[in-house]
């Protein structure tokens, strides 16, 4: 490897020798093609065209009465696919592309990334594979067929808890054993070196847009970013653009399942340790013994024990801060955000609104907030219902 | 104890080296297991401490795994364990482990700890050489010898470098891909064993995918040190979870005959 893969002493590629030529070989090549202008201008392209961006940055007044700042809201709801997943296939898909790779793997969770996968499978013509828990298979059942109608092959996997992490161990696995003519499109901003860094590198551009907005728009940067962290991709996406902007403050919500004292969560920051789990030293939720824990959280899209490590990071150096939400505020904030906007947000995303409802009070009137609406929430409508049905 | 130098040396054939998951499927029919080898004919034992996650391993063992870890197994009794398994009789014993559990444990009590239980070398399955100064210096400090993993897409280059780092013996992945028995050994054993003679005298093991007296037999005679079989034994265990003394028959005749092909 030509880079260490660290932030401060987290990240790195803790993987087993037969993966190591793989990830060698994703390095050079995006070393090779980040910066070179026809990859940049055939992604700026699609990134416009076929996903739909800029996305907009969208004052969202009546929410905002309701918690008392000023809420804007970086639309990556509105991106193809329905989330700010496709940003980064786009970008990894590309990249596959220009290394000669005919297939694509990838992990799913709340099927958001596989769903993107698919799609930029079908759009370059690559065999797809996602690797898919049986019990997100099931309670996410329509973006496994919006997967399948795009030509993937959903691989439902029994181990563990049937969640991200057993599809993260499966398509690892898979991976091994095909990594000469496969290429895997990790979802989030963690695992291995180099992922965090290319995950992050092709999901800034919500930052840099939704910085650029608010001074256009506000007149000045916000003074809080909020985002939602499962692994920490849509997060990172939209942090990177201010961690030099001391002034502002960045916070990242986490899960709180059914709340902390629980243990059903997977509040990784706020609750775990630092530990090791697929190739990254960073938090994990884990036993006495390095034992990894089943996690649970409303949302599939955030349960998940382990987070990208640069988040550990800028939690480490106290640049960002992360809390977490429980499930019934994630709810409370998902009925505000279509009551008052009549935007529907995806469960993850209504993390970071649960959070900002929780500072009522305590954030000045004037105060600006951007928040992430990493993706909408109809893959989410029959959960809700099923919590709390309409009368 | 006796030391993976005079065992290779003393051997004027390929040593056998069965896998096990400690406390698979509990712990007292796991050592039932561990014994049944031992006097079948096993050289060396490798051994694993079941972790949650193990993405190296393939399904068979990472049910395995999970079975050990409902029955209560734990790395401190993993280590109890082996210390039981080496009163019985002074047999090398090379430990399998995932680098979170060694890193909460503790590094350099891990391997001192291990040491003084008998065992002999490390592998850490989710640690290249690239960052392998962080349980080099500890385990060499212990007294412990340290294996590493060769693959077939391992450059010259790099299979230079991890020699350099390897004592014990060189842990080599027979085929692309993760544990687990499969039916046509791949063609790529006898080139990955000559290329690795060329750069380096520590003992060559083969491991991955050998799942028959005849395989094993074929890997010996491409000039192995040492025949490394995991899945195909934890599969035995799996296969009579509901008659113990049934798995402790099989596993041993199939030790015996793998020992008889050898």
């Amino acid at each position: 490897m030509r880079h260490n893969g660290r932030f401060g002493t987290f990240g790195g590629f803790y993987v087993p020798e037969v993966l190591i030529g793989a990830l060698e070989e994703i390095e050079q090549a995006f070393d090779r093609w980040r910066d070179d202008s026809q990859f940049c201008q055939e992604l700026e392209a699609l990134s416009r065209h076929y996903a739909g961006r800029p996305t907009p940055l969208y004052y969202a007044r009546r929410f905002s009465d309701q918690v008392g700042c000023r809420v804007y809201l970086k639309r990556e709801d509105l991106l193809h696919g329905g989330a700010h997943k496709v940003n980064n296939t786009l970008g990894q898909g590309l990249l596959a592309k220009y290394m000669g790779k005919t297939r694509l793997i990838a992990e799913t969770g709340a099927g958001q990334h596989g769903l993107a996968t698919a799609m930029i499978g079908a759009l370059f013509g690559m065999e797809t594979k996602i690797f898919m828990g049986t019990t997100d298979v099931a309670r996410q059942n329509v973006n496994v067929h919006k997967m399948r109608l795009c030509g993937a092959e959903v691989i439902p996997v029994e181990g563990g808890t049937g969640t991200l992490k057993d599809a993260i161990n499966d398509a690892l696995r898979y991976w091994t054993a095909h990594v000469e003519d496969t290429f895997y499109l990790f979802g989030t901003a963690g695992g291995p070196h180099p992922y965090p860094m290319i995950v992050r590198h092709f999901q800034t551009p919500i930052g840099h847009e939704a910085r650029q907005q608010c001074i256009d728009q506000v007149g000045r940067l916000p003074d809080v970013v909020a985002a939602c962290v499962g692994g920490g991709s849509n997060a990172i996406g939209i942090f990177s653009a201010f961690l030099d902007d001391a002034e502002v403050r960045l916070v990242g919500v986490e899960g709180g399942g059914r709340g902390l004292e629980s243990g059903q969560h997977c509040a990784t920051l706020v609750a775990g340790s630092v530990g090791i789990l697929h190739g990254a030293q960073t938090y994990v939720l884990q036993d006495a013994h390095g034992q990894i824990r089943e996690t649970e959280s409303i949302s599939a899209g955030l349960d998940y024990p382990g987070v990208g490590p640069e988040h550990a990071h800028l939690k480490e150096t106290g640049r960002a801060e992360y809390v977490c939400a429980d499930d019934e505020s994630v709810l409370d904030a998902f009925a505000l955000l279509i009551r008052t906007e009549g935007i529907i947000p995806a469960l993850e995303s209504s993390h970071a609104l649960a959070w900002l409802m929780q500072q009522k009070g305590q954030l000045p009137p004037d105060a600006v907030v951007v928040v992430n609406l990493s993706g909408r929430g109809d893959k989410d409508v029959g959960i809700v219902e099923s919590h709390r049905p309409l009368q | 104890m006796s030391t993976y130098k005079e065992t290779f040396r003393r051997l004027d054939r390929a040593a056998l080296i069965p896998f096990f998951v400690i406390g698979d499927p509990d712990e007292s029919r796991s050592f039932e297991l561990v014994k049944a080898a031992i006097d079948a004919g096993a050289d060396v034992l490798e051994m694993g401490i079941p972790f949650s996650d193990p993405i190296a391993d393939g399904p068979t063992i990472q049910k395995a795994d999970l079975r050990a870890l409902a029955a209560g197994m734990t790395p401190s009794k993993a280590l109890a364990f082996i210390h039981r398994v080496t009163d019985y009789r002074p047999i090398p014993i090379g430990l399998l482990v995932y680098y979170n559990l060694v890193w909460q444990y503790g590094v350099e009590r891990f391997f001192k700890d291990f040491k003084a239980v008998g065992g002999s070398s490390v592998l850490v399955a989710d640690l290249s050489i690239d960052d392998a100064d962080e349980v080099i210096a500890p385990a060499r400090a212990a007294g412990l010898e340290t294996v590493f993993m060769v693959t077939p897409n391992t450059g010259s280059d790099r299979m230079r470098r991890i020699a350099e780092r390897t004592t014990g013996f060189i842990y080599t992945v027979s085929t692309l891909g993760v544990t687990g028995a499969r039916n046509r050994l791949s063609d790529t054993v006898k080139p990955l064993v000559a290329r690795l003679k060329e750069v380096t005298g520590v003992p060559v093991c083969v491991g991955f995918g050998i799942s028959s007296p005849e395989q094993a037999a074929e890997v010996a005679t491409a000039g192995a040190d040492g025949v490394i079989i995991g899945s195909r034994i934890v599969q035995i265990v799996e296969d009579h979870l509901n008659e113990p003394d049934r798995a402790v028959e099989e596993v041993a005749r199939f030790i015996r005959q793998v020992r008889e092909a050898l």
